[in-house]
């Protein structure tokens, strides 16, 4: 009785100390923000109820050269555009579609820097690389445009592939700035696709093992909008839906912690058998104190 | 020298020249332990296992490690992480192992507090046990270095700052411990050789004269009872072992330590799979960047009461600047329980529960010590930098006051 209860003061004392210098201090080192939107209602809605056109964004993409004058993409199994080096590499647009949410997509083709969260990279007359969508050049973002934005993400939706893996998904939404070296340590594939250090002000950091130097609950709310965890980010809010933002974090787990099934198999063996050597110690000495006590 | 003629290869050949029978009975068979003892008895051996792992995981880690700036990171997170088969649970169970070896010596150390095991004939026992805390310390200080994170590098630079502090920054102590102006590559390399090669034979050596203190008084009892070991040992012998007051080291009290080593793994090896972040901080696993500073820099728990006594005074006083008495009282902090033995003014070795003024004592300055712990990794801002204040302040008067309450202690019970 007595041992438990010395026990009990040990096993109190300690978790008191665990408390207090991790879920404690926790919370008071990392400010709570609210959880990730994946429905982005609070960019602007420039369609304005439109619904979009798939021959018609077709049109104004392959005929009248909207986005293709800048970015590459498959369309009927034949590449059009190309990509280009405006301090950042533009984005091949085939998958667009699947890994961007469409509401997100249309105000950023509207307002680039504004749905991206980094105007306050764009003052005294620096200029995002992509232009705001204007047809008529008449400097507002009128009807036509709202319609023309809504025809080209329903086509970039139509030309999306139904699906992407983990690893394609972290190349297109998220490789042009960020390498993760541990993808492909010795070949050298998983580096970042330009040299954007100039164009953010700084070279973004290898994400190799940010599964474990971040949460993967911060990494969610820190992907969805980079702002709210760090205030004047270069790091531009990118739209993704739900699902492409699993994947990219399943990625990065795949990548970062790749023994982690191995870790949680061993676990459950390793604990059974040092339960039953306690059991059996505890027999021991049970059997060798009877003859003390 | 008398003439063996045994083999060597022969059982009484081989006794007869290393006298093995007799170190066995003097270690092991007839090392008599007192048999009024709790598992607290048992954080001995269980120190002696986790250093044990330390020591093997560690081997398996310097096969890969690369103490060089520019392959330190991704020889641990990379190479040994995810390449070297079982890497991963080498490094766990070192990091781990590394972090909780500081809880049982806590729990060590508050156990031979609350007992009165430090005084009175096993002050040597007690030094020599400080003397470990201090090494293992720099081993654990010298190790968090070696995967060169974010942590690794800023806590290196907070840490070897302070030896610029005052009048020392004059000797260049500082450049000298760093080998450079700022923490880099040569400051690696000697914390390497720090780690894997002279801490841990000091920590070695110190355990086994640690070993040997204890060997002469013979430890403490749960009543602090005197024991004639002499007496109780020719009962025991005698076979009259349920009337004897002492047990032998083998099989006795091993067994009981054997049976708590099983139940501390269970709870280690549990941290190890799935909650190692508390041990292996999430911020070392961004590469250093002397560039970036992080948010919040704390050393790892174990340091966090002592490190608070150094932001503890964080406004100037009596005409020195925060910084210096922050300084002095750190360094205070580090020897401050080596003092124990000499500070408590009570002829009598008691435990706590028959000291009533100690045993206040002895609670309030845990309680302290956790405060000071907790706010040690909170920012130092606002309420925080007061409550750090007053632990600080309250950590000196604790010290200042045991004499007399020791003294009160002694004379109520008529010792005095």
């Amino acid at each position: 009785m007595r041992e438990l209860k010395i026990l009990g003061v040990v096993t109190f004392f300690t978790a008191v100390l665990y408390w207090g210098v991790e879920p404690f201090a926790h919370t008071q080192l990392h400010p709570h923000v609210h959880a990730p939107d994946y429905t982005y209602e609070d960019t602007d809605d420039v369609r304005a109820g439109k619904t979009g056109n798939v021959a018609a964004g077709k049109s104004l993409i392959v005929d009248q050269y909207q986005c293709q004058s800048c970015h590459s993409m498959t369309v009927d199994g034949k590449t059009i555009g190309a990509s280009m080096d405006l301090g950042v590499m533009t984005p091949d647009l085939t998958t667009a579609g699947l890994i961007y949410n469409d509401r997100y997509l249309a105000a950023f083709i509207a307002d680039p820097a504004k749905a991206a969260q980094v105007a306050h990279k764009f003052e005294d007359g620096a200029m995002h690389p992509m232009t705001k969508l204007d047809l008529n050049y008449d400097g507002t973002f009128g009807d036509d445009d709202a319609q023309a934005v809504a025809d080209i993400v329903a086509f970039l939706k139509s030309i999306a592939p139904a699906e992407l893996t983990n690893k394609e998904v972290f190349a297109d939404a998220c490789q042009r700035c960020h390498s993760i070296k541990y993808g492909d340590y010795y070949g050298g594939s998983m580096a970042a696709k330009g040299d954007v250090s100039k164009y953010m002000g700084t070279t973004p950091p290898d994400l190799s093992q940010y599964i474990r130097s971040r949460s993967k609950g911060y990494l969610h709310e820190f992907i969805n909008e980079p702002a709210k965890h760090l205030e004047g980010t270069a790091m531009p809010r990118v739209g993704l839906t739900h699902e492409a933002e699993d994947q990219i974090v399943t990625y990065m787990e795949e990548v970062g912690d790749s023994k982690k099934a191995e870790r949680e198999d061993l676990g459950p063996k390793f604990l059974a058998y040092l339960a039953i050597f306690a059991i059996f110690a505890f027999l021991w000495k049970a059997k060798i104190w009877r003859e003390v006590h | 020298m008398a003439k063996i003629e045994e083999s060597l290869f022969s059982a009484e050949g081989f006794d007869k020249r290393m006298a093995a029978g007799k170190f066995w009975k003097t270690m092991m068979t007839e090392y008599w332990i007192p048999k009024d003892i709790n598992f607290l008895w048992a954080m001995g051996v269980v120190l002696a296992v986790t250093f044990s792992i330390l020591i093997i995981s560690g081997i398996f880690l310097m096969m890969y490690y690369k103490p060089d700036i520019g392959m330190a990171f991704d020889s641990v997170n990379y190479t040994i992480m995810q390449e070297v088969a079982y890497g991963w649970l080498f490094r766990h169970m070192h990091g781990v192992a590394a972090s909780v070896i500081f809880l049982i010596i806590y729990i060590h150390m508050f156990t031979g507090i609350y007992y009165g095991s430090y005084k009175k004939g096993r002050e040597m026992i007690w030094l020599t046990g400080m003397l470990l805390f201090v090494t293992f310390s720099a081993a654990g200080f010298s190790g968090y270095m070696l995967p060169w994170g974010q942590m690794s590098y800023w806590a290196a630079a907070v840490i070897t700052n302070l030896f610029a502090g005052g009048s020392l920054e004059a000797w260049g102590l500082v450049e000298w411990i760093r080998g450079g102006f700022a923490v880099g590559d040569a400051t690696l390399t000697r914390f390497f050789m720090l780690h894997v090669f002279l801490l841990p034979l000091v920590i070695i050596m110190v355990i086994v004269v640690h070993f040997y203190t204890l060997r002469i008084p013979h430890v403490n009892n749960q009543e602090s009872e005197e024991i004639d070991f002499d007496v109780e040992a020719e009962k025991y012998l005698a076979g009259n072992k349920k009337e004897s007051k002492v047990i032998p080291f083998w099989p006795v009290f091993l067994s009981k330590d054997f049976a708590v080593v099983g139940v501390f793994l269970i709870f280690y090896f549990y941290l190890v799979f799935y909650n190692y972040n508390f041990a292996m901080d999430p911020v070392n696993f961004d590469p250093a960047n002397a560039m970036v500073t992080p948010a919040h820099i704390y050393p790892e728990w174990y340091f966090l009461w002592s490190y608070e006594t150094l932001r503890g005074p964080f406004f100037d006083m009596f005409g020195m600047k925060a910084m210096d008495i922050g300084l002095i009282i750190f360094g205070f902090a580090q020897a401050s329980f080596m003092l124990v033995p000499f500070i408590d003014k009570d002829p009598d070795i008691l435990p706590a529960f028959k000291r009533p003024k100690f045993h206040i004592w002895f609670w309030v300055m845990i309680v302290d010590l956790l405060v000071l712990t907790v706010y040690g990794k909170l920012p130092p801002t606002g309420a925080n930098a007061w409550v750090g204040f007053y632990a600080t302040a309250g950590f000196l008067v604790l010290f200042a006051a045991l004499p007399f309450v020791t003294k009160a202690d002694a004379k109520a019970r008529g010792a005095l």
